[in-house]
């Protein structure tokens, strides 16, 4: 079974949440960017999202895009990235094995020139579990879906407050894994207030689909989770762990892991248990 | 041109954005809406004759159309091949023909109820243009533009502000109108249901290609129909600069079915052909998806976009609309790369011989058109489509010529 499904499969039956923090691959280096992953599942996350940096990434705001140029200006490759995403999943060297879910967010563009079909293959032998390609509507995801589908990836796929609710509907059938729903109309980053209408937007979508609901862009701090948890399968944090990370960067690979481990903690601990 | 509507290259692009394989959306589903409420609203507009009522009237005595078809007799003699005609897209108010869609596209905002307009520009003449448009009408207007093009183009920068225009200087990335792009998208993100994101190129998801070269399509209308008048018959040879390609769209879009019409565009070589000198995405570059389109890109190996270079900011991109990518494909029009030098030289030229000077990007037609010229030789006609005046160029020519003027 695909973990993603596994995953929301028990969390579900154990009336429980999801939390899923986002991590630039590379940023600062990989071999942190692995560490982060083993503490972020440890310190009470349950997936992770692992941001492939991309040159123009037009849905992010200052702090991802930033995080993103460290991360290319370093010389980050996609090659290497799947080598420490699947060393991650296979543990050795003292590392127990993550079993949790990871899934990548890269643009079609990176996809693309890859080639899909081969992209697909390194990211199933790098133990990903699914994809989001925040610049690929469903219009377009097609040959995508299909080649992940194979795969037993999951294509999963995004809706907005701008997403007219027939759209909506139709996205949600042919979306697989969970359904990433974005909080605001705007771009990525921390937000103090998230739109007072999102619980009922995300309480209506789940009148037309059965598979999990994850919330993210501006979900910044545990009053923020625990505001959501009630309408939504799964909460997903980035900016503001992101920004963390860079505020942290001078400081030693185990004090800056740690640090972002005990950010991680305290959301995980707004969850309702 | 006996083609089927099918395959008639004039149709273009489908109900879903594409010319042939290009095109397309590859955007955020946040945009995804406002993109549809934008072509519904293009498509009943362009259907409304008070529309075109109203463009045509600003286009006429505001713009200054018809812009004149210029021959151009002592560039002619000195190269000593085919008649070289001008036409003078720089004599138009705001010096270069983004006004066409400037005015368009603003026009279209106002029609759908939009309060706020939102531009990149890399020359600065597009946003020069939307800033115009925005003065003219009363909207509210902010202008991404690189840092590095803000240093470029000062003049252009005053005189938005001074038409009433918010300038933000973009430092991200090569801080040049790709990186202006990206912000005006991710305003456009947050604000797409008071604001209109005038896009200044044949470029970016559907509908924009369409709408810009439809707003462009003047152009090559107007030249067409001089270069009949006058002539008496239509040219060999049309030649425009291509960077984003709207101007080159507007000037070649009607000449399409004219198969006896060779189409050429002329694109920015400059430095040299190494990744990262030059701007020359459809001769150098290979398909890929930027801004919101799948085109010819430069890029690496892994998809990050490259840096780019250009003598021209406004060339200074690298991507290019999706319909020259189809066109390029079904070999209808051939594209060439002009460098730096040759442009700066062409640049030259046309002001010792005909007193005109161009911008930097309508130089790289000026060179590509003297070298067609000459291979076409006497008897034949070649039109260029000089898309901007070069006052805004002359701060940094005098600086690449060792005499700063501040």
């Amino acid at each position: 079974m695909n973990r993603i499904d596994a995953l929301f499969e028990r969390l579900r039956s154990e009336g429980r949440r999801a939390l899923m923090p986002f991590l630039t691959a590379g940023d600062p280096d990989l071999p942190t960017t692995s560490a982060l992953i083993r503490e972020a599942i440890r310190r009470g996350a349950h997936m992770v999202e692992v941001g492939i940096p991309y040159s123009d990434p037009i849905a992010d705001g200052p702090v991802i895009a930033a995080s993103y140029q460290r991360a290319l200006d370093g010389g980050i490759r996609l090659g290497p990235i799947f080598e420490a995403l699947a060393s991650v999943r296979r543990g050795g060297e003292g590392e127990a094995p993550v079993e949790a879910p990871m899934v990548t967010m890269s643009s079609y563009a990176i996809i693309l020139r890859r080639g899909p079909e081969r992209f697909a293959d390194e990211a199933k032998a790098a133990g990903v579990d699914g994809l989001i390609v925040p610049d690929l509507p469903v219009e377009e995801a097609g040959e995508l879906a299909t080649l992940v589908a194979d795969r037993d990836l999951r294509l999963i796929q995004l809706i907005t407050p701008r997403t007219p609710r027939d759209r909506a509907s139709a996205i949600a059938r042919t979306t697989t894994g969970f359904i990433y729903y974005v909080s605001v109309a705007g771009i990525t980053g921390e937000r103090t207030e998230l739109p007072p209408d999102l619980a009922n937007a995300v309480s209506w979508l789940r009148t037309q689909t059965d598979l999990p609901i994850c919330i993210g862009f501006g979900i910044s701090r545990a009053e923020h989770i625990r505001a959501l948890a009630p309408v939504a399968d799964g909460l997903i944090v980035g900016s503001a762990l992101v920004r963390r990370l860079a505020e942290a960067a001078d400081q030693p690979r185990g004090a800056l892991v740690d640090r972002i481990g005990s950010f991680i903690e305290e959301l995980a601990g707004a969850l309702p248990s | 041109m006996a083609t089927s509507a099918a395959t008639d290259p004039r149709q273009l692009p489908d109900a879903l954005g594409r010319f042939g394989p290009f095109g397309g959306r590859f955007v955020p589903e946040t945009l995804i809406d406002a993109l549809n409420r934008l072509a519904e609203a293009y498509e009943r507009i362009k259907a409304d004759p008070s529309f075109w009522q109203e463009m045509n009237d600003y286009l006429t005595n505001y713009v200054g159309r018809p812009s004149p078809l210029y021959f151009a007799k002592r560039l002619t003699d000195m190269v000593g091949g085919a008649d070289i005609y001008l036409k003078r897209e720089d004599l138009n108010h705001t010096g270069a023909h983004k006004i066409n869609n400037g005015i368009g596209q603003v026009l279209l905002a106002q029609r759908m109820g939009k309060t706020r307009v939102i531009a990149e520009t890399g020359a600065g003449q597009h946003g020069v243009a939307t800033a115009t448009a925005c003065a003219l009408t009363g909207l509210e207007c902010t202008v991404y533009m690189g840092e590095e093009d803000i240093r470029r183009q000062k003049l252009n920068v005053f005189n938005m502000r001074t038409m009433g225009a918010t300038v933000v200087a973009v430092t991200t990335g090569s801080r040049t109108l790709r990186d202006a792009t990206n912000e005006a998208m991710r305003d456009w993100m947050g604000s797409s249901d008071k604001t209109h994101y005038t896009i200044g190129s044949v470029v970016g998801p559907h509908p924009f290609p369409m709408i810009v070269r439809d707003f462009q399509s003047v152009i090559g209308k107007e030249a067409r129909r001089q270069c009949l008048d006058r002539v008496g018959r239509l040219p060999d040879a049309v030649v425009a600069c291509v960077g984003g390609g709207s101007n080159a769209a507007g000037m070649f879009y009607p000449f399409i079915g004219d198969e006896g019409v060779e189409l050429i565009g002329a694109e920015a070589g400059g430095r040299n052909s190494n990744l990262g000198q030059h701007a020359s995405s459809l001769t150098k570059g290979q398909p890929g998806v930027l801004h919101g389109s799948f085109s010819y890109v430069l890029q690496d190996d892994e998809g990050q976009t490259s840096d780019v270079h250009s003598i021209s900011a406004g060339l200074d991109y690298p991507g290019v609309g999706p319909e020259h990518s189809y066109w390029k494909e079904i070999g209808r029009v051939r594209y060439e790369s002009i460098t730096d030098a040759e442009a700066l030289e062409a640049y030259h030229t046309l002001a010792r011989r005909e007193g005109i000077l161009p911008a930097l990007e309508s130089s790289h037609a000026v060179s590509q058109a003297m070298k067609e010229a000459a291979r076409l030789g006497p008897g034949k006609v070649v039109l260029i489509c000089l898309s901007g005046r070069g006052d805004k160029d002359a701060y940094e020519i005098a600086r690449i010529r060792g005499e700063p003027m501040d």
